[in-house]
């Protein structure tokens, strides 16, 4: 579904991916973790479309398509999705609006016919339901005076109503308390089947308890320098990262 | 000077393509201002002889003002002595069929969604017997006469209402109010008048719309409209066509005065040629518009959608002289490209238990400057005065300005004055945002838009709401990416 071939990306004359390389197939669930700094977020920006960056070598291709030829929101009606980090705050739309005419661009590039409002509210519910949203929050503009899980759910929230070919969640546990967490991961397992991947960018392993991947790999320096199962995980978590730093660096 | 704007030049040089060009006849006034254009005008409209003495006293005291230079608003001189100040009314040419009209013009009525017989009507084709736009009229206006509601043409209101324009003309806006007032009563071609008898609820919205093949009203517009006791009148002015017109110069007077109880609601969506994107051409737009509630309980009511012109100068007001009159005014003013705009309103509150509400959303895009400029004054006997004022601006883009200038005066201390500003930006980040759900930026900006003026576009009549957020989005078109 997505390849990734030898990136490398820099943003004012600074490099940051180094040669990323990852392969995602349908069903499939990849974790990304890895120390602060390391080119995650950039690595979501990019394949989400922001323009700040420029790609010096390598390519992405999603779907068979070159996704990096695409417009960021062509990518988002191909069915690529991305949670933010920090959330933006848009004054004056409510989620509301804002979800019924993002569902409908999406649904018109799929070739459906757009919801009308009771058709998209009766859609709304349901999904709040999947991630538990406050029902309160649909009517005020989006994220505005969001609270930072409040900002994380609706992330899900909007991932739920999109039902996106691949997600890219990043760090959107952070700043979850506990229930929020178990509600979060709830809603990406009930999202996954075998047409769907997420790429889920954490800190946490705590995380990987609830969504269990199939790969975890380790970012460094702008490239995965280890990959193996979800026990790669369990293994930073005891070890933190200073001997696959020692690794890499001893090599080069 | 070699910056000096030739209007004249302007207009015969410049490409416009709509299809009317000015041609000096024989009937039109010398180039040029004198006593003499000013009686020459007064002649050709077999004007009375007061109504000649007035416009002299405006010559004449406008001969003793200045420009005034205060307006956040840069343009080169204007040489008044190279302006026609006088052209006979004809008919706009009439077109066989919308091919002859400009491409660029029926693109913009397509995306406003125009109905093609509107779009004919509007780029001045002859429109064919489905939808007779003289029946229409007819029907209109007699509608309106059973009630008592005068609506006619200012020529001919001082032709058959002589005394109803001698009394209120000059009466909300005197002639030596400012530079341009002062012009405007001098030279005003024609215009609109108004007047609803005592009692009359006006059943329809009263559109200039509806005067639309009537001669062109010219670059000196004059209105005036008279809500007598208990009455109510929603007017509409402009349309969200574009307009084109090859005076550069506008400089429109209107009055309105509310009695007992009365109550006008004045909604304005103004869509001039704003200029190329290089902000070459556009009109310039220097407008006085100023309401009396005169009477008690009585009510005025400004809403304005302002898109079009190179500048905009305008400042809705309303003197609040009955007890318990209301005063409201309603903005969505919009700047793109080279645009600039001065707005905002004055609520001057003179008589006891006033109340005045204002709401100006200012959204300014490419290069232009967006100013709003208000003014709330509190009068020594005006008991208990309230003012409530919000103040927002919208940015697009980081190479355009926002300016607010809100004037105070309060002089009783039993007034009560609040004032909210916001701005916001729509950057990159939020754009991004919407990118990555599916949204074009042109949707994002749009959506974004509907929000921030959603306050002001509900206060507007229904179907010119819908109207107004096409027109925003049309505006903006390209302001962003
Ligand atoms: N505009 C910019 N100019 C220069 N450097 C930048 C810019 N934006 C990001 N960077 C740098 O790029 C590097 C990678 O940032 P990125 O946000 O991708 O890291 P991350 O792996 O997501 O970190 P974290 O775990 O803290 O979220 C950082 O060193 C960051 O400072
Ligand atoms: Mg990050």
């Amino acid at each position: 579904m997505l390849s990734i071939k030898d990136l490398h990306a820099s943003i004012n004359g600074k490099e940051i991916l180094k040669g990323f390389g990852l392969e995602v197939k349908p069903g499939e669930v990849h974790a990304i973790m890895g120390p602060n700094g390391t080119g995650k977020s950039t690595l979501a920006n990019i394949l989400a479309g922001k323009e700040d960056y420029d790609v010096t070598e390598g390519t992405v291709t999603f779907q068979g398509k070159d996704l990096l030829d695409m417009a960021p929101e062509e990518r988002a009606r191909e069915g690529v999705f991305l949670a933010f980090q920090y959330p933006i705050e848009i004054p004056g739309v409510s989620i509301a609006n804002f979800m019924k005419a993002s569902l409908n661009e999406v649904r018109k590039h799929r070739v459906l016919q757009p919801l009308d409002a009771v058709e998209f509210l009766k859609v709304m519910k349901e999904k709040m339901r999947f991630v538990e949203i406050d029902e309160k929050l649909m009517r005020r503009a989006v994220n505005e005076g969001f609270s930072g899980g409040e900002k994380k759910r609706n992330e899900i929230f909007q991932m739920a109503m999109l039902e996106p070919t691949l997600s890219i969640l990043d760090e959107t546990d952070s700043g979850l308390d506990i229930d929020a967490l178990r509600i979060v991961a709830n809603g990406v397992n009930k999202l996954k089947n075998e047409n769907n991947a997420f790429i889920v960018i954490t800190h946490y392993q705590r995380l990987l308890d609830y969504i269990v991947p199939d790969f975890v790999h380790v970012m460094y320096n702008g490239r995965i320098v280890k990959s193996g199962g979800k026990e790669l995980a369990l293994e930073l978590e005891a070890k933190g990262y200073d001997w696959i730093k020692q690794e890499v660096d001893a090599t080069v | 000077m070699a910056e000096e704007i030739d209007i004249i030049d302007q207009v015969t040089q410049s490409d416009y393509k709509y299809g009317f060009v000015t041609n000096i006849e024989s009937d039109n006034a010398k180039v040029g201002l004198s006593e003499d254009t000013v009686r020459f005008i007064s002649a050709k409209k077999n004007e009375p002889e007061w109504m000649l003495e007035w416009r002299l006293k405006a010559y004449k005291a406008w001969l003793q003002m200045t420009e005034p230079t205060w307006p956040n608003v840069h343009y080169p001189k204007i040489d008044y002595q190279k302006i026609i100040y006088y052209a006979a009314p004809k008919p706009k040419k009439v077109l066989n069929s919308l091919d002859e009209v400009d491409p660029e013009i029926l693109e913009t009525f397509k995306k406003l969604g125009i109905p093609m017989e509107e779009q004919k009507i509007l780029a001045g084709v002859a429109v064919d017997v489905v939808m007779d736009s003289v029946s229409v009229k007819t029907t209109y206006k007699e509608k309106l006469k059973e009630l008592g509601i005068i609506f006619c043409s200012m020529s001919d209101a001082v032709k058959d209402y002589p005394e109803l324009v001698q009394k209120y003309i000059g009466s909300v806006v005197p002639v030596r109010d400012n530079y341009f007032a002062a012009l405007n009563s001098a030279v005003f071609s024609d215009g609109s008048f108004c007047y609803i008898p005592k009692g009359t609820r006006c059943p329809m919205e009263l559109s200039t719309y509806f005067r639309i093949n009537e001669a062109n009203t010219g670059q000196f517009e004059r209105t005036l409209l008279i809500a007598d006791e208990g009455s109510y009148v929603s007017y509409l002015e402009g349309c969200t066509a574009p307009m084109r017109d090859e005076n550069q110069l506008h400089a429109a007077v209107v009055e309105l005065v509310a009695m007992d109880n009365a109550e006008i609601k004045y909604s304005t969506v103004q869509n001039w040629y704003p200029g190329n994107k290089e902000g070459k051409g556009g009109i310039y737009n220097f407008v006085t518009k100023r309401g009396i509630c005169q009477g008690i309980n009585s009510k005025i009511s400004w809403t304005q959608v302002e898109t079009g012109s190179a500048i905009t100068w305008k400042y809705p007001s309303v003197v609040l002289k009955g007890e318990n009159s209301i005063g409201e005014f309603y903005s969505v003013a919009v700047t793109n490209n080279y645009q600039q705009a001065d707005t905002g309103t004055k609520m001057i509150h003179i008589g006891k238990n006033t109340r005045s509400r204002i709401v100006s959303k200012g959204i300014s895009a490419g290069k232009s400057q967006n100013s709003y400029r208000g003014l709330v004054k509190v009068n020594p006997n005006a008991e208990n005065a309230y003012n409530f004022s919000q103040c927002d601006s919208l940015l697009i883009g980081d190479r355009c300005g926002a300016h607010t200038f809100p004037y105070l005066e309060v002089s009783n201390k039993t007034a009560k004055v609040e004032h909210e500003a916001t701005t916001s930006k729509i950057g990159e980040d939020i754009l991004f945002y919407c990118n990555q759900r599916g949204l074009s930026t042109e949707t994002a900006v749009q959506l974004i838009i509907n929000g921030y003026c959603k306050e002001v576009f509900q206060h507007l009549p229904m179907e010119f709401a819908a109207e107004a957020q096409k027109l925003l989005a049309v505006s903006l078109e390209g302001s962003v990416g």
